[in-house]
């Protein structure tokens, strides 16, 4: 009967495990199946077509995730570095911790609700949706990331390498920059990587702040187009074409982000940091 | 970490009424109710179907799965979080609720469709079907959390278990799953917080209700959420306006309940690991 | 400071003469002035005043756990960087206190270099770039001053033979025995006047042992150089004063030769037979 017991529950736990696996398949294969046959260079290059009609592409989409990515990062990534240079070696005290502390909880905060207070700070005030208010809310949303993964590489450096540095009479802020900086690059690239495939695909906070158009990139306070977005926006089209086109898109954006996730998992296996993405 | 209050306390004025009232037209006034409701039935409905796979995830990997498929799978498990929402919106739509709609809710409803919490016609975009895809969401979260808790058990304790003779079943519910409970209930805080998050993916498949007929009275029922409103009207509202106060008031509420809920969790998660990994030293 | 002119005593110290605090002699390089240390509320140790002469090799001896490590960490003000610590004294080098107000602990660690128990090249770093390290990071922009500076200290290092061929292979990709080499060079390449090398023996082999200390013997001319160890032999070998510290109190000093043949102390003869440590 034990015996039983003992089969039986590894038998559960495996089919748990399959059934996790069955939709990450599952939307691989849909993804395919139904998007492959709409990717050609017209159709990543054009403006979408008019509604009802087929035809059409999803370019300025395409454009604008480029344009809204590189924006982020311009604002996230320096500050987000810094605080997890300031957290590693300067913050341990009752500071750093509630910093970090606050840092976690904003990591796992809903992107919809970011999405809204940037709404109100930024759309509102301005009385127009822009692409500088989409950027912020997605740099908010990658602060925390990038914050985190920075401080977990520092801290993998060994303190004798910061010892030689300060032996050698290197002052402590050329020995974090040049010395321990320069040893967890990778860590840190790895971190910035990820986060930049999380906000790739984060439509709610856009849905408030660039709302989406038919157009390539104008200008900064502008509305504007992005990936998920564009898919969203397919979605509630009831045509055959939209669905053909929404997985299209979709398949471009899983493309887009599994290929940096598997990426940089295949680049740092058999290292000591593990890249557990707490999403 | 820069927490930053809106300015939307300013904009709402209705007082209690506002939580606990459920039309919502510019006639006779915006309720929340039913989009507090519907984010709590779904939530709970994730948890339900969610917590337990997760759990059987994270057994099998730290205690049971050999080496080479614990690695594959626990990969798969973290590539899942990656996905994005929008995606498993997409897919929840076209795929995941014709499945729903043909083999869980034609043949539910062919035999108990009697009962009020089966009833409805809604060809798969229903409450049910939000908190599958919910749950799908956020196992990945709560299965490498737990599996990281579990792993975390010294391995006296369960050396201790196996030389009284107990079977590996035995020996995870004796040893490995008492010591890691607060752990995983940090870990479905987590999940539920996700869960209650979580945006794109629900606004696809659940209907998009308004007012009353929102309520979730029913697993078959569309309906609607704190976070699905928001996403369907805020950015059409017009500047000013009561309808616009209501959500802004909306995500005020949600707002709060994201910040409790990650509080909590992070609390728990970090108090735990830090527990066990003194214990190990 | 003034400095107190005496000249050498060629008789062994006397046992009053060990525990008196030391006058300074003409060559003293280093030599701390009552010195105590803590790691928090943990006295490490006790009013030492020892001493290292210029150009000679200085051993500090004794069990684990005496305060060997942390004696010299105060000579080039590391042990300050470990939170909670503390230390009261006076350092002297050259007839200043390293420990005065205002004086800047970088330009004491330029002066006093340090080798580790572990080999720590600096991982990322080519050979090159590791023994240039000290200058490039201080503000060194003159290719031909590093090319130089690079290969003096290599040679000086006993390693240039071995890597002359290919300096920007990476540091950490060198044997155990070779790394240790490569942090003294890049330790002599910023020009310091005091080497302090904590047991920079004990992670190697013994044929990688016997390189470092010809290496010893052959800078000690020019540099002023205090070795931690917990070899006795090696002390022996390779120095030419020795301090013998036992719970963080200094119980004998005096020239290598004559501590070990004929140590003063009980406790040191007891430790340098082996009849504990």
């Amino acid at each position: 009967m034990r015996r039983f017991k003992d089969r039986l529950a590894l038998w559960l736990g495996a089919l748990s495990a399959m059934l996790a696996m069955i939709p990450l398949i599952s939307i691989l294969y849909e993804a395919v199946k139904n998007g492959a046959s709409t990717l050609n260079v017209d159709f990543l290059t054009a403006s979408p077509g008019v509604i009802g009609q087929p035809g059409g592409g999803i370019g300025p989409a395409i454009q604008g995730t480029l344009v809204l990515v590189g924006l982020t990062v311009i604002i996230g990534v320096p500050l987000g570095v810094l605080s997890g240079i300031y957290l590693s070696e300067f913050g341990d005290n009752p500071i750093g911790r509630v910093i970090r502390f606050l840092n976690d909880v904003l990591a796992e905060f809903p992107s919809v609700v970011i999405g809204v207070v940037i709404f109100t700070l930024v759309v509102l005030t301005l009385r127009s949706f822009s692409v500088i208010a989409g950027a912020f809310a997605l740099s908010i949303i990658m602060l925390p990331i990038v914050t985190r993964s920075t401080e977990e590489s520092l801290k993998l450096v060994p303190n004798s390498i910061r010892d030689a540095s300060m032996a050698l009479g290197i002052r402590k802020w050329r020995t974090t920059l040049s010395v321990v900086l320069a040893t967890a690059k990778s860590g840190v690239v790895t971190g910035i990587l990820l986060a930049i495939a999380r906000v790739a695909g984060e439509t709610a906070p856009l849905v408030f702040t660039i709302l989406g158009s038919q157009y390539f990139f104008s200008s900064l306070n502008t509305t504007m187009d992005a990936l998920p977005l564009r898919i969203y926006r397919l979605a509630l089209l009831p045509y055959p074409y939209a669905q053909a086109q929404g997985w299209g898109a979709a398949l471009v954006l899983i493309l887009m982000v599994l290929v940096i996730n598997i990426g940089v998992r295949l680049a740092t296996r058999g290292r000591l940091y593990s890249t557990r993405s707490r999403a | 970490m820069v927490l930053v209050r809106g300015a939307f306390p300013a904009l709402t004025k209705f007082g209690v009424s506002f939580l606990t009232g459920t039309n919502w037209d510019a006639a006779t006034g915006f309720g929340a109710l039913p989009y507090i409701l519907g984010t709590l039935v779904t939530a709970l409905i994730a948890i339900m179907i969610g917590v337990p796979i997760s759990l059987g995830i994270a057994i099998f990997l730290a205690e049971m799965a050999p080496d080479v498929i614990r690695v594959v799978v626990s990969n798969i498990v973290e590539l899942l979080a990656a996905v994005p929402s929008i995606i498993y919106g997409l897919w929840g739509l076209y795929v995941l609720r014709i499945w729903v709609a043909n083999y869980v809710q034609s043949p539910v409803q062919n035999s108990f469709g009697f009962l009020p919490i089966f009833s409805g016609t809604s060809y798969g975009l229903n409450f049910l079907t939000a908190g599958l895809i919910l749950a799908i969401m956020i196992i990945p979260t709560i299965a490498s959390i737990s599996t990281e808790v579990m792993a975390s058990v010294p391995t006296s304790q369960r050396e201790a278990a196996y030389s009284v003779g107990a079977t590996r079943w035995e020996v995870v519910r004796m040893s490995v799953l008492s010591y890691s409970r607060s752990g995983i209930f940090g870990a479905t805080i987590l999940g539920l917080g996700r869960a209650v998050g979580e945006t794109m993916a629900v606004t696809l498949v659940i209907g998009g209700a308004t007012g009353a007929s929102a309520l979730p009275t029913s697993l078959f029922k569309p309906g609607q959420t704190m976070t699905t409103i928001l996403v369907n009207q805020l950015s059409e509202a017009e500047s000013g306006s009561l309808q616009l106060a209501a959500l802004l008031g909306i995500g005020l509420v949600l707002f709060a309940i994201a910040f409790a809920i990650n509080v909590v969790a992070q609390l728990l998660v970090w108090r735990v690991l830090k527990v066990q990994a003194g214990a190990i030293e | 400071m003034t400095l107190d002119l005496q000249t050498e005593e060629k008789q062994p110290l006397s046992r009053d003469e060990v525990l008196q605090p030391l006058r300074t002699l003409e060559n003293s390089k280093v030599r701390t002035e009552d010195l105590d240390a803590w790691y928090g509320n943990n006295q490490v140790l006790k009013k030492l005043n020892i001493e290292a002469r210029e150009h000679s090799v200085t051993a500090i001896i004794g069990p684990s756990g005496c305060g060997k490590s942390t004696f010299i960490r105060c000579l080039n003000r590391m042990h300050e960087l470990v939170p909670r610590a503390k230390i009261s004294g006076r350092v002297i080098l050259d007839g200043s206190d390293i420990y005065a107000k205002g004086v800047d602990p970088v330009t004491i660690r330029r002066r006093v270099g340090m080798v580790f128990q572990k080999p720590n090249p600096f991982p990322t770093m080519s050979v090159y770039d590791n023994v240039a390290a000290g200058l490039r990071l201080n503000g060194e922009r003159n290719h031909s001053v590093l090319d130089r500076a690079v290969q003096q200290s290599l040679e000086l290092a006993f390693l240039w033979d071995e890597v002359k061929g290919d300096l920007d292979k990476s540091g950490a990709s060198l044997s155990g025995g070779q790394q240790q080499r490569l942090c003294i060079a890049r330790a002599l390449a910023v020009e310091p006047e005091v080497i302090l090398m904590d047991e920079p023996c004990s992670a190697l082999d013994p044929t990688a042992t016997a390189k470092i200390e010809e290496l010893i013997a052959s800078i000690k001319g020019n540099y002023t150089v205090v070795i931690v160890t917990h070899n006795m032999q090696q002390a022996a070998r390779v120095s030419d004063f020795t301090a013998f510290l036992y719970l963080g109190q200094l119980i004998e000093y005096g020239e290598t030769t004559s501590l070990f043949e004929n140590p003063v102390e009980e406790l040191t003869e007891r430790y340098l037979t082996g009849k504990f440590g």
